[in-house]
């Protein structure tokens, strides 16, 4: 069987449906409407539609010369998924499944947010679409983020600050659950990665599989041939599998994903869940994660809020398992050095997760041969991040 | 020291029915957790459940949460939970069960997990984000081993469903009263006993309901139709709010409850 073929809810051995049985019923009827739905022609045309006429589909792509020229001799093709509405990928998924969310009668959709990006796409997709919306956002990060969290009661969305746990995605994440739980009748949940149960590693893969597949096309028309590497940040690991999956089954192209490595792999403030984990249960399935010897999730460190979860989608593990895709952690200087130079040769801000990627490149430009094309999927713009940035680059002044 | 099961079939015929105690380990010190649960087993429990502190407890409500994570500050780690099973097992003589999510199961090897509660005293586990489906190597250990294994059952599960986790569970099966998390709630739904009684025609297994539990009137009216009530959240909010003395109180007002 071909790679791009495997479906849930197993990769190997990662994936599967660890949740309470009070879940099970919701899940089995979100995978029942997804499998009708993905291969229903009318709603493939109205999701195309959608994503045409409000999303802004295709996204193009870019060639970063000057930004490339720092590197040596390799091209750098960017996917810019920071064009899209909302400003990032996260606005493929979040059409998809609101979509679906209408398919099964529900009202109300219900979803985690770590920096904000995805609770501003769900509130979105709800304002469009006619739909009640609650996020669940750690209180910390409520606190780091405050623009973010009005921009979702804007679009008429209740944030709810999550005070459990360490107060962060991962305890948001915890508390949708138990939403969903109590709500299960009226409620989506609105999973933003390709993280948690089956069928939602599946699913959002499908879902965002739309940017590797036009990029495909555009790397065939632009260059003529594919790209020799396909790079992206991976956090969740949405946007990453999102691009890598058109080209699994095309031997000849490196996968390449980047992790965020915090103050650096050897310390233990990092969010390097492919790199430094060990395989465990998190959030619904089996995967590789960040957890102590007793089996308790680890708190992870990032400059990037986005990328700061300990937990990473099943299919990821299993393509490292294979050796199919390679993961490499970038630290958060050099993040924030990629963004810098990004900004500086191109005029393209990027997101700080983005920006992951991007520095991924000087590791790339090293082991692949000279002239290498390399497809990075630009998977959000920088704005939301000016404040983090400011501080860090001193840009702010004493006024 | 009798099984599970036999307790649970044992009370019912006599009339009098079962409270089934929830309370974590460690809490809020690995000592005060033994004496909370022998207190909780002299002054009325029939059946005790040990909870495994954990970092992502998506079953639990607030009162729970902020328990268990008190727990793990005050530097509870795993194998502190046998020596409170042993502590607890070496005072007296309720069956007891350990409640954890599966992952800290999964980390410390579910074989040897199995073979040190065996050794320290429990008689099985519920496992409540662990449904039959994803439980292969457990089902195994567990047969082998003679362990009761608890999965749950709940108002949105299908009579498929019913059957073969109730069928797959050994000791009982666990039936969510609610469509929600742990915590108390002023009335009990009346999914609770419409859910049982699914149970009941579809599987011999006996059957404790759980989640929302708080007052003697629902311990009573519980065991009017399943094998036993479970409480949990009241207990942990005894202690909490009136230490051991209020614990035994909460133990014996629940208790009263009873035939």
């Amino acid at each position: 069987m071909k790679l791009s073929e495997q479906v849930g809810p197993y990769y190997g051995e990662y994936g599967g449906r660890f949740v309470p049985e009070p879940l099970i019923a919701a899940l089995d009827q979100l995978e029942a409407t997804y499998e009708a739905m993905r291969i229903d022609p009318g709603f493939i045309a109205e999701l195309a539609e959608l994503h045409k006429t409000y999303t802004g589909r295709p996204s193009i792509i870019t060639e970063a010369k000057r930004f490339a020229a720092h590197f040596g001799d390799i091209r750098v093709f960017l996917k810019r998924e920071d064009l899209n509405h909302t400003g990032s990928h996260k606005i493929n998924n979040v059409m998809g499944q609101a979509l679906l969310a209408k398919k099964m009668g529900k009202k109300r959709i219900i979803a985690e947010t770590g920096a904000g990006q995805h609770g501003v796409a769900s509130a979105t997709a709800a304002a469009f679409f006619g739909l009640d919306c609650v996020v669940y956002m750690g209180e910390v990060d409520t606190e780091r983020q405050a623009l973010n969290v009005a921009r979702m009661q804007l679009l008429g969305a209740e944030v709810i600050p999550v005070t459990s746990g360490s107060r962060t995605l991962k305890d948001a994440i915890n508390e949708a659950l138990r939403d969903w739980v109590a709500n299960v009748d009226s409620t989506h949940y609105l999973l933003g990665t390709v993280a948690g149960p089956h069928p939602f590693p599946t699913m959002v893969r499908d879902f965002h599989s739309v940017i590797g597949y036009e990029a495909r096309e555009q790397m065939l028309e632009l260059t003529g041939k594919l790209p020799d590497a396909v790079a992206a940040c991976v956090g969740g690991g949405s946007n990453a599998i999102g691009i890598f999956h058109a080209f699994l089954d095309d031997e000849d192209v490196a996968l390449w994903g980047f992790e965020a490595a915090g103050d650096g792999v050897d310390t233990p403030r990092h969010a390097a869940t492919l790199s430094m984990g060990t395989p465990g249960v998190l959030h619904g399935a089996k995967s590789y994660m960040l957890q102590d010897a007793d089996g308790q999730t680890m708190e992870s460190h990032s400059i990037s809020a986005g990328l700061d979860y300990p937990g990473v989608g099943p299919e990821h593990s299993w393509l490292k398992d294979l050796g199919r895709a390679s993961y490499h952690g970038v630290t958060d200087a050099e993040a924030m050095s990629a963004m810098k130079l990004l900004s500086q040769t191109e005029g393209i801000i990027p997101a700080i997760e983005t920006a992951h990627g991007l520095a991924g490149i000087e590791h790339l430009a090293k082991v692949l041969p000279a002239g290498a094309h390399i497809l990075v999927n630009l998977s959000g713009r920088g704005d939301k991040d000016m404040e983090t940035a400011a501080k860090y680059f001193g840009l702010m002044g004493d006024k | 020291m009798s099984s599970v099961h036999d307790t649970l079939l044992a009370n019912r015929e006599s009339g009098k029915g079962s409270l089934v105690g929830y309370y974590p380990a460690g809490y809020p010190t690995v000592k005060d957790s033994v004496d909370a649960l022998v207190a909780m087993a002299q002054n009325g429990c029939d059946v005790l459940e040990i909870g495994v502190p954990y970092s992502d407890p998506v079953m639990d409500g607030l009162v729970i949460q902020v328990a268990t994570e008190e727990a793990r500050a005050a530097g509870f780690v795993l194998r502190d939970l046998f020596d409170v099973i042993r502590q607890v097992r070496a005072k007296v003589s309720t069956p007891l069960l350990v409640m954890s999510y599966w992952n800290p199961v999964l980390r410390y090897g579910v074989e040897k997990f199995a073979e040190d509660m065996l050794a320290s005293g429990a008689q099985g586990m519920i496992t409540p984000d662990l449904v039959p489906d994803e439980a292969a190597h457990w089902l195994e250990v567990s047969q082998s081993k003679g362990l009761d294994r608890v999965f749950l059952v709940a108002p949105s599960s299908s009579n498929e469903r019913v059957t073969a986790n109730a069928d797959a569970s050994q000791g009982f099966v666990y039936s969510v009263s609610t469509m929600g998390i742990t915590g108390e709630r002023a009335t009990l739904d009346s999914l609770a006993r419409q859910l049982v009684g699914r149970v009941k025609s579809l599987s011999e297994t006996p059957t404790c309901v759980g989640v929302g539990i708080s007052t003697a009137e629902q311990v009573r009216e519980v065991n009017s139709y399943a094998d036993g009530a479970i409480v949990g959240t009241a207990f942990v909010k005894a202690y909490r709010d009136e230490g051991l003395s209020g614990l035994v109180a909460k133990t014996k007002e629940l208790a009263a409850g009873l035939g």
